[in-house]
């Protein structure tokens, strides 16, 4: 039974994004509706994400100064391995299951809204391709925003680094600053956006998917928001495990 | 014209409609009574393509709508105007923007061509002056003439109307069946009402098609609902022991006329 369920959404899921490919209705109204994805996603998550990653880069500074402590390992390192880690792992990661619970949720309620209230059906009888113009937007607008939001939680978690290595005085603000500076490979900046890019669909699509197929009342629609959030992090966090494997 | 031949739908076990053949006429308000559970809504949900016939046949005059594929049924559907009921208007759009969707998605009428076409409609629904407004502002009534707007503004062939009552006092309702009525003859629409409102039923029923139990149980206008003998359709039209008083005393004094 398991199975046959497990099958039976991935089969829906995959017909629902076919429509993702098929050419717009009329393409003013899909990129009208981008931009307002864009904004809310985008715009809306800033503060949250900015957030978040400053307060990593802060524990990811004081937990490593205190694994370093009495090793031989430099204390400048600190800016090294917050620098990397935000990058390849944290900045992506942590602000992709944080968008899962923010836009993630909001998605599947607005569209699970949306056809709760018949208004899908309306779409539908006008003739609007209802898959690629409610699901389509979004998932570009993520394309666009996240990965753009994951570099500023990148720069933001260093920056927290920065903050709590000044705050508790381990290493100077020279120290820091030449662990940043120590063996820089861009091929972790490449790792971050695509790990970014792929969250993003993930975390739109799936949750786009919990709305659209929403039946029932109000009870059904916050499960499908907690199933939006919770699949997604799964699924994120499935990804990251491999795009590691495939990327490093 | 709309023409059902022999519809039967089923969902698991259950049979919900049992066989339906019936037409619905251009330049009418076509309704579909029944009770609660009888299938009134399904058979609409088939009409407009969003649920599949298990058997049978809907033709949109000469054109099998049930054999078509999605991007064949677009051509129809762009025909189409439905006005639900709890009206399904965008919560995050204003009445003007609600009513113009339609035109922004399927048309390339200019800015200016698109704001006189939507104040004209706005105009016939008596809504001028609300363009601004969102949808939770406006009454139950409103709603329902902004619902009416968006689904005429495209010039259908083809009314839907689920329920257009519900919720509304007997004076609103009836100002919205008079609505329906008057656009049905202006534009010589097919229109189809899914209702169990009784006055709608003696004020712009043209045609009714009565469903009891998945089947075409009557069919006929409203000026024969009074002098049918279909046991069936008079316990649902004349539920109460007030309406009942009421026929017989009509039937009286046309008895007494003649």
């Amino acid at each position: 039974m398991f199975n046959i369920n497990v099958f039976y959404h991935i089969g829906r899921y995959m017909l629902m994004m076919r429509h993702l490919f098929r050419r717009p209705d009329k393409m003013s109204m899909y990129w009208k509706e981008t931009a307002r994805q864009m904004n809310d996603i985008g715009v809306g998550s800033l503060v949250i994400v900015g957030i978040i990653a400053v307060f990593i880069g802060m524990v990811t500074a004081v937990q490593f100064a205190y694994q370093l402590r009495g090793s031989s390992v430099p204390m400048w390192y600190i800016g090294y391995i917050v620098r990397d880690s935000m990058i390849i792992e944290l900045a992506p990661t942590f602000s992709c299951l944080a968008l899962a619970g923010k836009v993630g949720s909001n998605i599947a309620a607005e569209i699970g809204g949306m056809r709760q209230k018949e208004q899908i059906d309306a779409l539908e009888i006008m003739g609007v391709d209802t898959a690629g113009y409610l699901v389509g937007p979004r998932v570009y607008a993520s394309i666009v925003v996240i990965p753009m939001l994951v570099i500023l939680a990148a720069f933001m978690g260093i920056i927290g680094g920065y903050i709590a290595s000044q705050l508790s005085g381990f290493i100077s603000d020279q120290e820091y600053r030449q662990g940043l500076l120590y063996i820089f490979n861009t091929r972790n900046v490449t790792m971050m956006l695509v790990k970014s890019v792929v969250f993003a669909i993930i975390l739109t699509s799936v949750s786009a998917y919990q709305g659209f197929y929403v039946k029932g009342g109000s009870i059904e629609l916050g499960h499908a928001s907690t199933q939006a959030v919770v699949f997604s992090n799964i699924l994120i966090l499935l990804a990251d495990y491999l795009i590691a494997l495939l990327l490093t | 014209m709309i023409r059902c031949e022999n519809i039967k739908k089923t969902f698991g076990e259950q049979e919900v409609l049992k066989g339906i053949s019936t037409i619905f006429e251009p330049g009418k308000t076509n309704l579909i009574i029944g009770k609660s559970g009888a299938g009134k809504t399904v058979l609409l949900k088939l009409l407009v393509g969003l649920f599949a016939p298990t058997s049978g046949d809907i033709w949109y005059g000469d054109v099998n709508f049930t054999k078509l594929s999605d991007r064949e049924r677009k051509a129809i559907r762009t025909q189409m105007g439905m006005l639900f009921q709890g009206s399904a208007l965008f919560d995050s759009m204003t009445v003007e923007e609600n009513v113009r969707f339609p035109l922004d998605m399927f048309t390339n009428l200019t800015k200016k061509e698109k704001q006189v076409r939507v104040d004209e409609t706005l105009e016939r629904v008596e809504l001028t002056g609300s363009n601004q407004k969102y949808p939770s502002q406006l009454s139950g009534g409103m709603q329902k003439r902004v619902g009416i707007a968006r689904a005429i503004i495209l010039g259908p062939k083809f009314l839907f109307c689920d329920e257009p009552n519900s919720g509304l006092d007997p004076t609103t309702a009836l100002t919205i069946d008079e609505l329906i009525q008057g656009l049905t003859v202006e534009k010589n629409m097919t229109t189809v009402i899914n209702t169990h409102d009784m006055n709608s039923v003696m004020e712009i029923g043209d045609h009714i098609n009565f469903i009891d139990k998945g089947e075409l149980a009557w069919f006929g206008n409203r000026n024969e609902v009074l002098e049918s003998t279909d046991e069936r359709l008079q316990d649902f039209i004349f539920a109460s022991p007030f309406l009942q008083r009421l026929r017989d005393a009509a039937l009286g004094k046309k008895s007494q006329s003649v």
